[in-house]
């Protein structure tokens, strides 16, 4: 691509086009962080100045009516919970399905069945759950709602853990095996090191993906296993919305994902961009 | 168990026995048909074979068989009385869901073709900027990471009658306020500007990536015949960026169907039914009005309509892919 060095009136032009573009992404994140600081009144006469206050905040987290925390607990153990699940059984199918030999039509079938999966809306699949998991009292636990996302997350991850087990040199692997490495060290010792990175991208996304869900989590939960999706909605379900709460309980959700957007971001392009470009 | 896979192999047509050919030996070098082979091969696949078989195969399967049932549940245990396809029939007269469908439609056409158009807009020009292009990238990122919920939160903020910023940024050039969630004419059209906000990085993301990864000397060479700016989009990016292009479609079609999130906070499906979706009419059925046998024959059916889509979208990526 042609790139410019010098501020043309073009290059001016263009900058200017991706900043309101920007703007138009960051500002309602922003304004909406902002609401989290002010008092309902402030939020309701539409002020444009105010001075912050931590009421919000404070009534969000530490009041007795409030479950936020536990949800934010049930949100970080479900995430972190099926993210692992997810990770260690997809990176093994994934190197078993590419570096063993399987017959040809056990891949197919496998991975194909996986993408349909991946492709079904995911209300349609938490009817099925459940369905399944009401008359076995799955229902309303959190073990319940680890399974789900972790299988719902199964299919990406398997595309996306290919892709890198696919990409360590077959040669090194021959080489450990001549040298007499069994299945476990050849894993443990030669792959694992390599695709480190990849795992890295896809327990990032894998985790997201957990913590954004609200699908299955609405109807797999009830009050004590609530996640913080969950939790939010409640807020626009009330007769009368506690509007700043809600946006102090929106500004704090997005802070793992900003985390891990500042921490991460090299492969959060890398996973999101994967599965297209490859 | 070892044979196996050179049995398959002979079997494979033509065609595809001369793709198959430097796998096989290639993975029978690597797993070196040692003692423990056929042992480890199984530990490694076995466990996400078995949760795909429990909780994806299984509970579909249960799903489809429930839909055949008419499920009242006592003490949270279901009685089951079956009912033919009645479930089924009741489908073709229920309004909610004709008008979800329709819904999900419009939704998903104006949704999708406003995103692509916008990402690759984006993509194109950043692609043409050297300084600050990974800033301009982590901030279009946001939004992908963010809930899908708390977009909705996020939105039914700004687009609220009394004190949203929308309405407050058009009261300044002169308009009145508009209640963009909660009259009929609007309240569509809002929640599409809302996912189209939600996922138009993504597809930037994409599209960025794609043009990132065209060869250069064919841009070169265009400049050489002199073509224009429009003429190098018309016959050498476009054409080249096609199988992306159809690639993000198709997922973003598919995904547009799922729309779930957003309408839940946004407008709840009113007013009226101006924004009853597919996803909202299944849970006001299963999950509201806990009709499980009735529930389970319309998962099924949405089921059904993303495999149509399915099918179509992959066809069409086949007849782009083809001549390349």
């Amino acid at each position: 691509m042609k790139t410019e060095s010098t501020l043309t009136p073009r290059a001016i032009a263009l900058h200017a086009t991706l900043v309101v573009a920007a703007l138009i992404v960051v500002i309602p994140v922003i304004w909406v962080t902002t609401a989290a600081f002010r008092t309902q009144i402030s939020l309701l006469t539409g002020s444009f100045w105010f001075t912050p206050v931590l009421k919000s905040f404070v009534d969000l987290l530490f009041t007795k009516t409030s479950d936020f925390l536990v949800n934010y607990r049930n949100s970080l153990v479900v995430g972190i919970a099926s993210t692992v699940i997810c990770l260690i059984t997809a990176t093994l199918a994934a190197w078993s399905l590419h570096r063993m030999t399987w017959p040809k039509w056990v891949i197919h079938i496998f991975l194909g069945w996986a993408m349909v999966f991946h492709m079904f809306p995911s209300l349609a699949l938490a009817s099925a759950w459940y369905t399944m998991m009401r008359p076995v009292g799955l229902d309303n636990t959190l073990t319940g709602v680890v399974l789900a996302h972790a299988v719902l997350n199964l299919p990406m991850a398997l595309w996306l853990m290919g892709v890198f087990v696919r990409d360590v040199p077959v040669e090194l692997e021959e080489a450990a095996r001549i040298d007499g490495a069994t299945t476990p060290t050849l894993l443990w010792r030669i792959v694992l090191p390599i695709i480190a990175p990849g795992l890295a991208a896809t327990s990032i996304l894998t985790f997201v993906f957990s913590w954004n869900e609200f699908a299955v989590a609405l109807t797999l939960t009830s009050k004590q296993t609530a996640t913080v999706p969950v939790a939010i909605a409640k807020f626009a379900q009330e007769y009368e919305i506690l509007y700043t709460q809600m946006a102090a309980a929106a500004a704090l959700s997005i802070l793992p994902a900003l985390v891990l957007l500042i921490i991460g971001q090299r492969y959060i392009v890398a996973g999101l961009t994967q599965g297209a470009v490859k | 168990m070892n044979s196996a896979p050179h049995a398959s192999a002979q079997a494979l047509p033509a065609a595809n026995a001369q793709r198959a050919v430097p796998k096989p030996a290639r993975g029978a070098d690597v797993s070196g048909g040692g003692p423990d082979d056929w042992l480890w091969r199984w530990v490694t696949f076995s466990p996400a074979l078995l949760m795909m078989l429990l909780l994806s195969l299984l509970p579909l399967v249960n799903l489809f068989l429930t839909s055949f049932y008419n499920v009242t549940w006592a003490d949270g245990l279901p009685t089951w009385a079956p009912v033919g396809v009645a479930n089924y029939n009741e489908l073709a007269h229920d309004e909610l869901l004709r008008a979800g469908l329709l819904n999900t439609l419009v939704f998903a056409i104006f949704a999708v073709g406003g995103q692509m158009l916008l990402g690759f807009v984006l993509a194109l020009l950043c692609c043409r900027v050297t300084r600050g292009r990974i800033l301009y990238r982590t901030i279009f990122i946001l939004p992908i990471l963010i809930p899908g919920i708390v977009v909705g939160a996020i939105w039914k903020l700004l687009l609220n009658f009394d004190f949203g910023l929308v309405n407050q940024l058009i009261g300044l050039i002169g308009f009145g306020s508009m209640n963009w969630l909660g009259a009929k004419e609007t309240a569509l059209a809002s929640v599409i500007f809302v996912d189209i906000w939600h996922w138009t990085p993504f597809c930037f993301l994409l599209f960025l990536a794609g043009l990132e990864s065209l060869p250069q000397d064919v841009y070169e060479a265009a400049k050489i015949d002199g073509a224009t700016i429009w003429q190098e989009l018309r016959y050498v990016t476009l054409p080249m960026m096609l199988p992306t292009i159809m690639v993000t479609f198709a997922f973003r079609l598919v995904t547009a169907f799922k729309v779930f999130d957003e309408v839940y906070l946004l407008t709840g499906g009113g007013p009226g039914t101006s924004t009853e979706v597919l996803s909202f009419t299944l849970y006001q059925r299963f999950f509201r009005q806990d009709r499980t046998g009735y529930g389970a024959s319309m998962s099924i059916f949405i089921i059904f309509v993303v495999c149509i889509l399915l099918v179509m979208a992959l066809s069409a990526r086949r007849r782009v892919s083809a001549p390349t």
